[in-house]
């Protein structure tokens, strides 16, 4: 039975369950529902409730734990061969299943029996032939244990959802079966239903701590990984970034400095050119704009910040980048050699926060106690000297903030840099280079041939948890600075 | 006169009705302060303008296709004769280049060419025309008028990306063939056509930037933005209602909220990171697949929704919740039978501009695979849509950029305007939705 059909039939249950139960309850109060407990609904509520919860709950945990398993049966299965050169565990993995895969559309076609595919051997059988007469197509030709690991795949899998069918069902049936035969008037059955809704709520509200926690597991043990087979200090301290690009062999460099040099040099020009026009725009639309200016340039500059990053990211490689190019290229001032630049993203990247400072640092000025206005106006100060010498100096902690916030999502933006800012890593001060940026790392070791076993690909993770520090870290800062300030006032 | 003079000499030096040097400093600071404000938000506009100018004057050709529009008859004859010989597109093809010059012939045009430069305008036109005969037998024998598509260098010398004094002869296209093209637009034959292909269509190979359409991602994209918004609202929804109207001031209620508030501040590529560790390498969730894509920005955009549910869970006054307990309801009812029907319309506007911003993103699905897949194909059927590889429109942009020939730029930009026209009319609803319904109490 497919999944989708299992959902259905647990769903099925659960909707009988509903009626059943409603209609017993009823029943053992002699039709009247004055008589009952609750209102009927919360009967029926409790058995469809006992019929789904468990059943999906078992479902969940089974359908994660499943492949774990079968794939540590058969890696046992196949620890003796020796696992070829340049190869690994992983890869043979992905051949076995493969190849499973492979068996399964061919048995589907009907290009094989249930039986044949069962019992078939290398030897009588030229695999990679037969699969790719049903359409799979596999890199080189099937050895002999890869195809056993595939028919232990396939059987274990194949048991596997035949015991999940059933003990799904079982314990759908039975969790229904119990509500029901509970169902009767004296029955508390809303105070039931609402406990149940209750831990349904709190444990929606627990995927947030499972979010982190799994970055954080994610992050963490591919982290170790990577320091077990690069040194630690070589990573932070080291000043060159070469990794090797077959992804085994040949010493690779992977030092994290040149990386942050660009992330910060781009975030820098990026604040520099956010900073002062989104501080401006906050203050004249918050001081001297008169409503109906308000409530349209507000509104026009926050549609850059709906606008998706992969558009900035062409924006820069496409557009911004040439007429940099044409500006301080060679026929010019020769400073620039190539479009992608540190200067062409950070440009871009400060476009795209100016609407995130200027928003935040609105909010910021607009809680400032007018009293504090009409004080400093009643002594004689014109508008630009209150703002300067009272409203800036008391909403400063802020804006520091909203700065601060504004420069964590600068670190960690992508695409602006993928394609904005070039590949090479280098510590230079010419902000006309190409430089490169932690994130803009992450992606192109991850996105490779790399096998995911060595450095060069774990050296990602390492970045990432680089990256989720520094981002949390200022995170934390800026709200502290902002939750503070706030006491001051309210 | 006398008086006059008098109260000229008694003017003090400062005062309401004149200006002294300090007041006129200090009031040319107070201009220059607005300038700067003014400027500021200029300049801001001025990049938003020049940001909608640019994707719409690259964008905009990759709306049009240069087609050659050539109408002929095959005779039963003709189609046999064909199909006799060993080369029989190359049959087919020598009937239209022929039936091309007697149109050219027809308007008094005379220019040379070869099968070749026809080649290169229009690649190989033969296989297109034997199996359009093939698929409709009635055709042999009536006019039939066809519209292929010209190369996309032609398309390009349209558009303006090519132009005589930059074209390097090559394989692809030659100057000589210009000439040819321009006596085929001439005679009308070479036009412009909306290129429903580009809407419709699957990617395309890397030397056919003509050829490429946006259509095989769209579906991807809308396989993932189900999952975000069958996982995210319920998910979202019942969290804020826990963390707004029932959790109790403690430990781990704190941890919840100092969770949330972090996880809207993680950079997106984090996440990407999270769902390639956990969905595929641990789970065994398939590459590339819409169902992963959607998980990921599910979680992504969670602490959006959360917030904005719990704004407006929050918006609805508390004597609502009052009359309900008074007359008997118990918590949960008159959360879910009053509350909750209230805050709807607040709930659904932040669900909306989560699934905007989900939509756009791209990060995270560079890690998950669905950048190096490239989209062929259309999905088999609905549950396939979740699990077969596939693409999303903003990865299949990213894809576009990084390649190497410039027609793939053109179609870039092209996605660049389909994303944010699906992006603007979400907002649009949120923004109806938000004024039609939304209460102030």
């Amino acid at each position: 039975m497919s999944l989708s059909w299992l959902i259905l039939v647990v769903l099925a249950i659960a909707a009988m369950g509903y009626v059943m139960g409603r209609a017993r309850a009823l029943k053992s109060a002699g039709g009247d529902s004055r008589a009952l407990h609750s209102l009927p609904v919360y009967y029926g509520t409790n058995v469809a409730m006992w019929a789904i919860v468990p059943a999906f709950a078992v479902l969940l945990v089974w359908l994660l734990a499943q492949p774990i398993f079968v794939n540590s049966r058969v890696l046992a299965s196949l620890s003796d061969i020796t696992v070829a050169d340049g190869s690994s565990m992983g890869l043979v993995m992905s051949d076995v299943r493969r190849v499973a895969d492979g068996l399964d559309v061919a048995v589907q076609q009907g290009a094989m029996t249930v039986d044949a595919a069962r019992t078939l051997t290398t030897e009588d059988t030229d695999i990679r032939e037969l699969l790719g007469g049903v359409g799979v197509a596999l890199g080189s030709s099937v050895s002999p244990d890869v195809l056993r690991g595939a028919q232990t795949y396939r059987q274990l899998t194949g048991i596997g959802s035949v015991v999940m069918t059933a003990l799904v069902l079982i314990i759908a049936l039975g969790g229904a079966a119990f509500a029901y035969a509970r169902s009767d008037a004296d029955f508390r059955a809303r105070n039931v239903v609402e406990k149940g809704i209750l831990v349904l709520l709190v444990s929606a509200a627990s995927i947030a701590v499972l979010t982190t926690i799994g970055i954080l597991f994610a992050l963490l043990f591919n982290t170790i990984e990577f320091f077990r087979l690069y040194p630690a200090a070589d990573f932070f301290f080291g000043t060159k970034w070469a990794p090797s690009f077959s992804g085994r062999g040949g010493a690779s460099d992977l030092g994290v400095l040149p990386l942050l040099w660009g992330t910060f040099y781009i975030s820098f020009i990026a604040l520099l050119v956010a900073v002062p026009v989104g501080l401006f725009s906050a203050i004249y639309l918050s001081e001297y704009a008169s409503p109906r200016v308000r409530s349209i340039a507000k509104p026009l500059i926050e549609i850059l910040a709906g606008i998706p990053t992969i558009v900035y990211g062409l924006f820069a490689l496409l557009t911004v980048g040439p007429i940099l190019v044409s500006m301080f290229g060679k026929d010019t001032l020769g400073w620039m050699s190539g479009g992608t630049a540190v200067m062409t993203a950070g440009l871009v990247m400060g476009i795209m926060l100016i609407p995130f400072v200027s928003s935040l640092s609105d909010d910021i000025i607009n809680a400032v106690p007018q009293a504090m206005r009409d004080g400093s106006y009643g002594l004689g100060a014109t508008q630009s000297e209150t703002i300067r010498q009272v409203i800036l100096p008391a909403a400063l902690p802020g804006i520091v903030g909203a700065i601060l916030l504004a420069a964590s999502r600068a670190i960690g933006e992508t695409m602006i840099v993928v394609l904005g800012a070039g590949a090479a890593a280098r510590l230079s001060l010419n902000p006309f280079e190409a430089m490169t940026t932690i994130t803009a790392k992450i992606v192109s070791q991850l996105t490779g041939d790399a096998d995911f076993a060595s450095p060069e690909a774990l050296v990602a993770f390492a970045l990432g948890m680089t990256l989720f520090v520094l981002t949390l870290g200022l995170n934390i800062f800026a709200l502290y600075i902002v939750r503070k300030y706030r006491e001051q006032y309210d | 006169m006398t008086d006059a003079s008098m109260n000229d000499a008694a003017l003090p030096k400062s005062g309401l009705s004149v200006t002294d040097a300090r007041t006129r400093k200090r009031n040319a600071a107070e201009k220059r302060f607005r300038a700067y404000g003014i400027a500021a938000i200029s300049v801001g506009l001025l990049f938003l303008l020049f940001l909608f100018g640019s994707i719409l004057k690259s964008g905009i050709p990759a709306f049009t296709q240069t087609v050659v529009d050539v109408e002929f008859t095959m005779t039963q004859e003709a189609v046999d004769e064909a199909e006799s010989k060993m080369l029989k597109t190359k049959a087919y093809e020598n009937y239209f280049i022929a039936a091309l010059e007697a149109q050219l012939a027809e308007r008094g045009m005379d220019v040379a060419f070869d099968a070749k430069a026809i080649q290169r305008i229009v690649g190989k036109t033969g296989g297109t025309i034997r199996s359009h005969f093939q698929d409709n037998p009635d055709a042999i024998g009536q006019p039939v008028s066809f519209e292929l598509a010209a190369s996309s260098r032609v398309d390009g010398y349209f558009n303006g990306r090519v132009t005589r004094e930059t074209l390097v002869d090559s394989r692809f296209l030659q100057l000589s063939d210009l000439d040819l093209v321009d006596a085929l637009a001439e005679a009308g034959i070479i036009h412009g056509a909306f290129n429903w292909n580009f809407i419709t269509g699957k990617d395309s190979g890397v030397d056919n930037p003509g050829g490429a359409g946006l259509g095989a991602s769209v579906i991807g994209s809308f396989f993932m933005m189900l999952v975000v918004l069958f996982l995210s609202l319920p998910i979202g929804v019942a969290a804020s209602i826990y963390l707004e109207e029932f959790a109790p001031k403690n430990r781990f209620t704190d941890l919840i909220e100092v969770n949330i508030s972090n996880l809207a501040a993680v950079p997106s590529i984090v996440f990407g990171i999270l769902g390639l560790a956990v969905f595929i390498q641990f789970a065994g969730l398939p590459q590339s697949a819409p169902l992963v894509g959607g998980l990921v920005l599910t979680l992504m955009t969670l602490p959006t929704i959360i917030i904005s549910t719990r704004a407006s869970l929050a918006a609805v006054p508390p004597s609502i919740r009052d009359a309900a307990l008074g007359v008997g309801a118990s918590k949960m009812q008159s959360v879910f039978h009053h509350v909750l029907p209230l805050a709807m319309p607040g709930i659904l506007t932040g669900t909306i501009i989560g699934l905007a911003q989900a939509l756009g993103e791209t990060a995270p699905l560079l890690l998950i695979g669905m950048v190096g897949f490239v989209a062929r194909e259309y999905p088999d059927g609905f549950m396939a849509g979740f699990t077969d590889a596939n693409s999303a429109m903003p990865a299949q942009i990213y894809t576009w950029a990084s390649r190497a020939d410039p027609g793939f730029y053109e179609k870039a930009w092209g996605g660049i305007i389909i994303l944010l026209l699906f992006l603007i009319t979400m907002n649009t609803i949120a923004v109806i939705l938000r004024r039609r319904f939304e209460r102030r109490w």
